[in-house]
């Protein structure tokens, strides 16, 4: 699903290195955390998949693709098989849950008749059935959280990127919406999710990736935050 | 494309910045008020010239000697000078007009006031040759190779009037452009700043279409089409506002130049079909191409 070969970041405004030789691969239906202090790499990490900044040295493979070499006119294509969730939110506060969940739709063209049956879908997935009129000003962090989550999932992407999304919401609500994201990664979505949680990482028992100083120092299948934790 | 989508944005965006968009608007319509006014003044010299360079002729007036004694153009110098005139590839025509028929003509053309045609005799009206020209505007040939030829009195050449009357219209039509472009560069910047505003005020829109892989079109024909709408519709009101000013305000105070014949005002037709048009392509090109440098300028895909 994703291949990184050899993959260095050089900020033109930084000497060291944002990523420093990194390798790694994620299998498709995987649920990765990539975890590691601010500045570790990890926020640059998925700025590459997303093709938002190009790799100084190596390759990005997505389903066999070169993300690094793809033509800038085949980007918003690979953009459209990604979801992506932030600390933020970054909900339109001028539309309702419906409509923030419809623009991603209707900004890459698909029919009204198709916004119209998938959108109560993929609320009633992530739990806001009924709650489609509210503005988002209306709804707690959690409930946010949970329409950016059906934003990102609404057109079915491969992958799901997760930065710390759970950073602004306490630890009951932090569980739910890592139950919500457990549920998008058993309908074959892959998730990568970059945190700082210590607790999240340690209840799921999922695939850890360690970043520090770019580089990745630990992989564990079924890692903890910090070792010896 | 979804162009429900795109319209809502484009109007959410005018709505928006209502303030800008009306300075846009105004400053675009008069640079294409003043320009269209170009334009209908470069048709009115035109037709004007066209309308008199027909009638216009060079006039040859022969001294008094030849006047009394060649009555009919047999004899040198006059028979000589009109060989050589019909000669020139210049020259289309050359009619002898004698002493006697010039006093017809004056008679003609003065009937309505007896005592002026009382008082003239035809020896003090010369015989003169009439020559018009293949060019009319190249008048000044034949009266450098022939002034001070012997026979020959004075040239005069009509043209000398209607070049007077068009350089006047030039000047104003050059005055007229000027203010256009000056304009016209104040509602560049004025479209420059209402993408750059409407771009920022937009950018978590703008953020989350590129993330969810919209394409450039989807983001940038929003502020594109933005800029073109208020660039047309400050067209339709300079056209308006022309249409208005021929209707009311020129073809009532010129009247009286166009009824003697004076002038040739372009019509209203033309202002619709000719000047109309061009000025709404001309706002729709600029505008999307100064918002289009724009973005790509400041705003990062």
């Amino acid at each position: 699903m994703i291949r990184i070969e050899d993959v260095t970041k050089v900020y033109k405004t930084s000497t060291r290195p944002a990523l420093n030789n990194v390798s790694f691969e994620v299998d498709k239906g995987e649920f990765v955390f990539v975890i590691g202090p601010s500045g570790s790499g990890k926020s640059t990490f998925l700025r590459l998949l997303l093709r938002e900044e190009t790799p100084t040295k190596g390759k990005i493979y997505i389903s066999n693709v070169d993300v690094a070499k793809m033509p800038r006119r085949k980007v918003p294509r690979l953009r459209q098989t990604i979801g992506c969730v932030f600390q933020d939110f970054r909900l339109l506060s001028n539309k309702t849950v419906f409509e923030n969940v419809a623009f991603a739709l209707e900004v890459i063209g698909k029919p009204a008749h198709t916004i119209r049956k998938v959108v109560p879908e993929v609320l009633e997935l992530v739990g806001l059935d009924g709650k489609s009129d509210r503005m988002p000003n209306e709804l707690s962090g959690g409930e946010q959280q949970r329409v950016a989550i059906a934003r990102a999932f609404v057109n079915r992407p491969l992958m799901l990127l997760a930065d710390e999304p759970t950073g602004n919401l306490d630890p009951d609500t932090s569980q739910d919406i890592m139950l919500l994201l457990e549920r998008i990664n058993r309908t074959g979505t892959t998730v990568l999710m970059a945190t700082h949680d210590h607790s999240i990482v340690d209840s799921m028992r999922r695939r850890v990736v360690e970043l520090e100083f770019g580089k990745v120092i630990r992989d564990d299948a079924r890692g903890v935050y910090g070792v010896g934790n | 494309m979804r162009a429900s989508f795109v319209f809502s944005e484009v109007v959410t965006g005018l709505r928006r910045n209502v303030t800008m968009t009306i300075a846009m608007i105004l400053t675009t319509a008069i640079s294409l008020a003043m320009l269209g006014g170009g334009l209908l003044i470069t048709q009115t010299v035109d037709l004007t010239k066209e309308r008199y360079l027909d009638d216009i002729e060079v006039s040859i007036f022969l001294t008094d000697d030849v006047s009394a004694n060649d009555e009919s153009c047999t004899e040198d110098p006059c028979a000589g000078l009109r060989k050589s005139l019909e000669e020139s590839d210049e020259v289309e025509t050359v009619i002898y007009q004698s002493r006697d028929e010039a006093y017809e003509s004056f008679q003609r053309i003065f009937e309505e006031q007896p005592e002026l045609v009382e008082l003239a005799r035809p020896e003090a009206l010369p015989a003169s040759l009439r020559v018009r020209l293949v060019d009319p505007e190249r008048a000044d040939v034949i009266t450098e190779e022939y002034e001070g030829e012997a026979g020959i009195a004075q040239i005069q050449d009509q043209g000398v009037f209607l070049e007077r009357l068009i350089d006047g219209l030039n000047s104003f039509r050059n005055i007229t452009l000027v203010g256009s472009l000056a304009l016209l560069a104040a509602a560049l910047l004025l479209i420059a700043n209402m993408v750059q505003i409407s771009a920022f005020t937009r950018r978590t829109e703008v953020g989350i279409m590129r993330l969810v892989g919209a394409t450039r079109w989807y983001t940038q024909l929003p502020f594109l089409l933005e800029a073109m709408v208020a660039g047309v519709i400050g067209a339709i009101l300079a056209a308006g506002s022309l249409v208005g000013l021929q209707l009311f305000v020129v073809d009532g105070v010129l009247a009286e130049l166009r009824e003697a014949g004076i002038i040739s005002l372009p019509s209203l037709l033309y202002t619709v079909l000719i000047v109309a048009p061009v000025l709404l392509i001309s706002a729709m090109v600029i505008s999307a191409i100064t918002g289009y440098v724009t973005l790509r300028m400041y705003v990062r895909h």
